[in-house]
């Protein structure tokens, strides 16, 4: 397989609140075009780990590199090249999309000129090219989504981060999301975290495992699924008490 | 630097213009203020006034409840400047963004203050009216108006930083309120004291300060006294949230 260029290197990360340890060592690398699926039962570390990485939180010690930035000595490059999506939606409900959408895409650091260009681009890429003037607050789940997701690719980072994108929505829209990220995969990394094994096989190349505050499994989804097991056993089998 | 900064702050006034919230505070501002722009013109408009002046009796008057009634309706103003962005979540998307914490405090502390000159500019309006009847020292108002926005900005980031304490807004303006209140109480406290600590509680509180650029005197120890005092919260407010990334 041909060397891919290197976009986000996690080193020896690790995190505590108060006593509490939440994730510890983690380390893990992501290279351009990945898509990489977090799993783990609930209080593993998915979310600090994401929260670090993306630099909203910061690591006790470790380091989190992206596309040649350090987050902690140069965040304002590194942040520049993420796209974040927090599990509770970062929305204000009394602006309409367009306006959350060009502060979002201001605030990343997008040149006047093009921001109207991107704006119109990542609405169409997630459905909402007529909604433009529509109050969050008046949005459904589904759609509030959408716009989440829509933040964090406003200004096509190379890397999107998003921290349980599907949870709370239909079948349906669940599926629209996934081929949103089907179509997203083509120039972004991806790093996903959920609950739904199914979710993980549909979508990731690679898989992470986080029990406990620590990576259990690291491996390509083609290496893992052509043994045996499937997912949901090994899943159960790593994640044991 | 400045590009992130007025963002932060375009944003936050163009949220308070969207909800009532800000109109309301103006509007009762207004009206309040007015009431007690009436009152003393009216006194003074009596035949047997003893008032010096038009200016010291009616338009000082004013901007002194002027301050008290800011003093009142700011913490309502202040409390959801960070408090209200942890609670719906948006702090991690500015925290994801390359902006550093400077720029997002100062953006909403500009953001804040530019509001509160808006109102002050309203205020003023009143005892302008006066000047199309009679003459005004203005070298009075104009230094009334300084200390007013002084005071104000003072309250403003003493409340952005009770408010990046807390996820929820109401303890944020309690919170606020408290230690305005103490500020303010602070005089009183000092009368049965020695002379030494009654001049250190007496120069602490907030209006004493402010009573000099009523008067008319225009003071660089006052300037400063609340430049630093509003510099203090400004950075309390920086590090507060600098280290909340680090130790949640």
């Amino acid at each position: 397989m041909k060397e891919k260029k290197l976009l986000v290197s996690v080193n020896n990360i690790s995190r505590s609140y108060g006593k509490i340890p939440a994730i510890e060592n983690i380390t893990f690398d992501i290279h351009r075009g990945e898509v990489l699926g977090l799993l783990g039962p609930n209080g593993a570390g998915k979310s600090t780990a994401m929260q670090i990485i993306s630099g909203v939180i910061s690591a006790n010690s470790g380091s989190v590199n992206i596309c040649g930035s350090d987050i902690q000595d140069f965040p304002k490059l590194a942040k520049k090249n993420i796209g974040f999506l927090s599990e509770q939606l970062p929305l204000y409900n009394d602006l309409t999309i367009d306006e959350y959408l060009f502060y979002t895409a201001k605030l990343r650091g997008i040149k006047k000129i093009d921001i109207e260009k991107k704006v119109n681009f990542c609405k169409k890429r997630c459905g909402l090219e007529d909604f433009g003037s529509r109050l969050i607050q008046n949005l459904s789940k589904g759609f509030r989504q959408r716009v989440g997701v829509a933040q964090a690719i406003v200004h096509t980072p190379p890397i999107i981060i998003l921290d349980e994108p599907t949870s709370g929505l239909d079948p349906q829209q669940i599926l629209e999301i996934r081929s949103l990220m089907q179509e997203l995969r083509k120039d972004h990394s991806i790093i996903l975290s959920t609950h739904i094994l199914s979710e993980v096989e549909a979508m990731c190349d690679r898989v992470l495992i986080i029990n406990k505050g620590n990576i259990v499994l690291d491996r390509r989804l083609k290496e893992l699924l052509t043994n045996e097991d499937s997912l949901e056993s090994i899943f159960m089998q790593l994640t044991k008490k | 630097m400045i590009r992130n900064i007025t963002l932060i702050s375009g944003n936050e006034l163009r949220r308070l213009f969207k909800s009532p919230l800000a109109w309301i505070i103006l509007a009762i501002t207004q009206f309040l203020v007015a009431v007690f722009f009436y009152i003393p013109l009216i006194m003074y408009l009596q035949p047997n006034s003893v008032a010096s002046g038009l200016t010291d009796a009616v338009v000082s008057t004013m901007f002194g409840f002027a301050a008290y009634i800011i003093l009142m309706i700011s913490p309502l103003l202040t409390m959801r400047l960070i408090a209200e962005e942890r609670q719906l979540g948006t702090i991690k998307l500015l925290f994801s963004s390359p902006i550093s914490i400077t720029e997002l405090v100062l953006g909403k502390f500009f953001g804040i203050t530019i509001f509160y000159a808006l109102m002050i500019m309203m205020i003023t309006l009143m005892p302008a009216s006066l000047l199309f009847g009679t003459s005004l020292d203005l070298g009075q108002i104009l230094s009334s108006i300084i200390g007013l926005y002084l005071l104000t900005i003072t309250i403003a980031s003493i409340g952005l930083f009770f408010s990046s304490l807390t996820k929820s807004p109401v303890i944020a303006a309690i919170n606020t309120y408290a230690i305005l209140f103490l500020l303010l109480i602070i005089k009183i406290s000092s009368t049965n004291a020695s002379t030494t600590v009654a001049g250190i509680f007496s120069y602490l509180s907030l209006d004493n300060h402010y009573n000099n650029f009523l008067s008319g005197i225009f003071n660089t120890t006052d300037i400063f006294y609340y430049l630093i005092f509003t510099s203090f919260f400004i950075s309390l407010c920086i590090w507060k949230l600098d280290i909340e990334r680090v130790n949640k």
